[in-house]
């Protein structure tokens, strides 16, 4: 069983919601990052998605192109991320990492050679935003053996027979996509997504984790009530942001930048 | 006369000068076999979006595949082409600056003739229909130097469709005279304030409103990239060029051309050109990409001379980006091939070596856009002025009993800011 499956079957089993920060690797900078990601998980973080900077970012809103930016101004590159993933391994050998991105930059890599270092470095699941399940079988005929997960997402546009795909090639969780539109956008049918939701849980046995559009306590909890937990991104990338605009990186501007999902921990454990 | 003019009146055909095919017409089936059902040109093409967005673009292959089998969906396609468009375009020999070369005859394939002055409304007409068929009442469109948003407002307006166009924010600058004519025909320009401003940028969020307004929005997407199956439809409509061209060379010249010449940003008019010739091997084809400051300066735009396989906004094919897999800033005096990536098939045609990728400098393409003007009286788009530079040094190499047809895919007006600034003057 991959660290990620147990880790999620742990939370479940204890009763309570999975909480996934999404953050940019390299925003503000990578040992910022792998402060933040200890932040993380002291304030409640189950899991961490890690998001692998892209110029190129079509699926995400403004808030995360920015922190893209910010992390490519740094020189962030793919072996940043997985520099990152093993200085935070040094400390942290139980919270699992789920790196988050675009597939050109495995493009230029190569799929195995990304594969390997990102094993490596101890990551644990692999999702790529503009990497259907349809073109995907030649990454997952590396990830399988590695033991990564691959996670794939499921929108509100979801055909049946993509579902079928999609479940059957997944692994850890899956990721639904609450609303039509990119990262950052706001909710607007809680019980539309409530359906769709339940109707997923007769075609998988795998966690559903809900993210896009959930941005503080209120909507953390509404998703988290129809579903197996949730993902903040782009609220939290937007106060991380503000760690570049003050130039402050100690610890209390790191713990104030995260406060959101200790928050969110709090309610989600009421 | 001359021996020139000897060798090209030898060369002439036996049907009178001047008589133009009818619109030949249209039928969709494709005479080289790509894509496979997937949308892959060998290893190049594919569908990689979000998805959000892969429902509506399996309903597009679905929706498309059909109605390319109607004859009746070609029929309104062409009764277009025709009637709004003014097609066919004419095949015409520039035989002033074809002497000045002293080698092949530089004939020239006038989509600038068209409706809205390039080849970019082949396509939009062909999408638009798509869209009124599947009752989509708002569309979408990218555009760099302004002539697809033009051409896409064009049809929004003759079809009563809302139309909105992403334009990156430095572009809406510089092609200020497009602009306000999108929004004559009643078209809303969005400026894109993200990223490095250009059109890549301009097709960034083009997707991200796609996906936000999926269920009413139809994106017509201006090249022959993105997803599957637009490479598909976009080549399938612009193909009309060649099948044009192809006639016209046999009913003109008395036999096909012995090179076909276009530029390649994108690569949908070079793709409309190449297409129907794919299987006369007997004719070499060479795509023009925008060398800028020169390859070696790495300020260019030229993925498939200088590039990578790569996946970029929807299909893999030849990009600009760094070892890190990061996209690169291009450069192009021309904002029509100021993209860091190119149509799928044009890559797969370059591996198998069916076509030739070549680049010029904006330096060559300037002194091709004056020199057209000057000896023939046609102000060329920048962009086509690409393909021209290239043909004239081609043309240099060959017989004048040879002939080369150069896709003059649009006309200069939108340019004549640009051109006017570079030589100190403002008009």
């Amino acid at each position: 069983m991959s660290r990620l499956t147990a880790c999620i079957n742990a939370v479940k089993a204890a009763n309570r919601k999975v909480l996934i920060p999404y953050l940019v690797a390299g925003d503000p900078d990578a040992d910022t990052t792998v402060a933040l990601m200890h932040q993380l998980v002291s304030d409640g973080a189950d899991v961490i998605e890690l998001g692998m900077p892209f110029s190129d970012p079509s699926s995400d809103g403004a808030i995360i192109q920015l922190g893209a930016e910010r992390a490519l101004r740094q020189g962030t590159s793919l072996h940043t991320v997985f520099a990152i993933v093993s200085a935070f391994r040094r400390t942290d050998r139980h919270t699992p990492i789920v790196l988050m991105g675009y597939l050109n930059p495995l493009e230029a890599i190569g799929y195995a050679n990304f594969v390997t270092q990102a094993a490596d470095a101890g990551a644990d699941g692999i999702l790529i935003v503009d990497l259907p399940v349809s073109e995907a079988q030649s990454l997952l005929a590396l990830t399988r053996p590695r033991d990564l997960d691959m996670i794939f997402l499921v929108a509100p546009t979801t055909t049946e027979s993509r579902l079928s795909a999609i479940c059957e090639n997944s692994s850890g969780y899956i990721y639904y996509v609450s609303l039509k539109g990119v990262t950052g956008a706001a909710i607007i049918d809680t019980g539309e997504i409530r359906e769709r939701v339940s109707a997923l849980r007769h075609r998988t046995q795998l966690p559903i984790v809900v993210g896009f559009g959930i941005k503080d306590t209120h909507s953390a909890d509404a998703m988290a009530e129809i579903s197996d937990g949730v993902i903040v991104g782009s609220a939290l990338v937007q106060k991380i942001g503000e760690l570049t605009e003050n130039g402050k990186r100690d610890a209390a501007a790191i713990a104030e930048s995260t406060a959101l999902i200790k928050d969110i921990r709090q309610s989600l454990n009421a | 006369m001359s021996a020139l003019e000897t060798a090209v009146t030898a060369a002439a055909p036996a049907i009178a000068p001047g008589v133009v095919p009818e619109t030949i017409a249209s039928t969709g089936q494709d005479q080289f076999s790509g894509p496979d059902v997937h949308g892959h040109f060998g290893q190049y093409g594919g569908v990689f979006v979000g998805e959000t967005l892969m429902a509506a673009v399996e309903e597009l292959d679905q929706v498309y595949r059909k109605l390319s089998k109607e004859p009746s969906f070609w029929q309104a396609f062409d009764y277009d082409m025709k009637h709004y468009v003014g097609r066919p375009s004419p095949l015409y020999y520039a035989e002033r600056i074809s002497k000045k070369f002293g080698g092949a005859k530089i004939v020239l394939k006038r989509e600038d003739l068209n409706h809205t002055g390039a080849h970019k409304i082949n396509n939009t007409i062909g999408q638009a229909l798509l869209a009124k068929y599947m009752g989509k009442p708002r569309i979408i469109a990218e555009t760099g130097a302004g002539q697809h948003g033009v051409a896409s407002a064009t049809i929004a307006a003759r079809l009563g469709l809302e139309c909105h166009v992403y334009m990156g924010a430095d572009d809406v600058q510089r092609q200020s005279a497009n602009v306000y004519r999108m929004k004559l025909m009643g078209a809303n320009v969005i400026p894109v304030i993200s990223g490095s401003r250009t059109l890549k940028d301009a097709l960034n969020e083009a997707l991200r409103d796609w996906a936000t307004n999926v269920d009413d929005t139809y994106y017509i997407i201006g090249t022959v990239a993105g997803p599957h199956p637009y490479p598909m439809l976009v080549r399938d409509f612009q193909a009309i060029i060649g099948r044009e061209a192809r006639a016209q060379s046999l009913q003109e010249y008395g036999r096909l051309p012995d090179a076909l010449v276009a530029c390649v940003g994108g690569g949908s008019n070079a793709i409309g050109l190449f297409h129907p010739f794919l299987r006369d091997s007997e004719v070499a084809i060479y795509g023009v990409e925008a060398g800028g400051d020169g390859i070696e300066t790495g300020r260019h735009a030229a993925p498939l001379s200088a590039g990578k396989p790569g996946v970029l906004h929807g299909n893999r094919t030849y990009v600009m980006s760094d070892a890190n897999g990061q996209i690169i800033e291009t450069h192009s005096v021309s904002a029509g091939l100021d993209y860091p990536g190119v149509g799928p098939e044009h890559a797969w045609l370059k591996d198998i070596g069916r076509a030739n990728y070549v680049s010029v400098t904006d330096t060559e393409a300037l002194d091709a856009f004056r020199m057209l003007s000057r000896m023939e009286g046609i102000i060329p788009a920048l962009e086509t002025a690409h393909g021209l530079a290239y043909a004239f040094k081609l043309a240099a190499t060959m017989r004048p009993d040879q002939f080369i047809v150069v896709n003059l895919s649009g006309r200069g007006d939108k340019d004549l800011n640009t051109v006017a600034k570079i030589d100190g003057i403002s008009v």
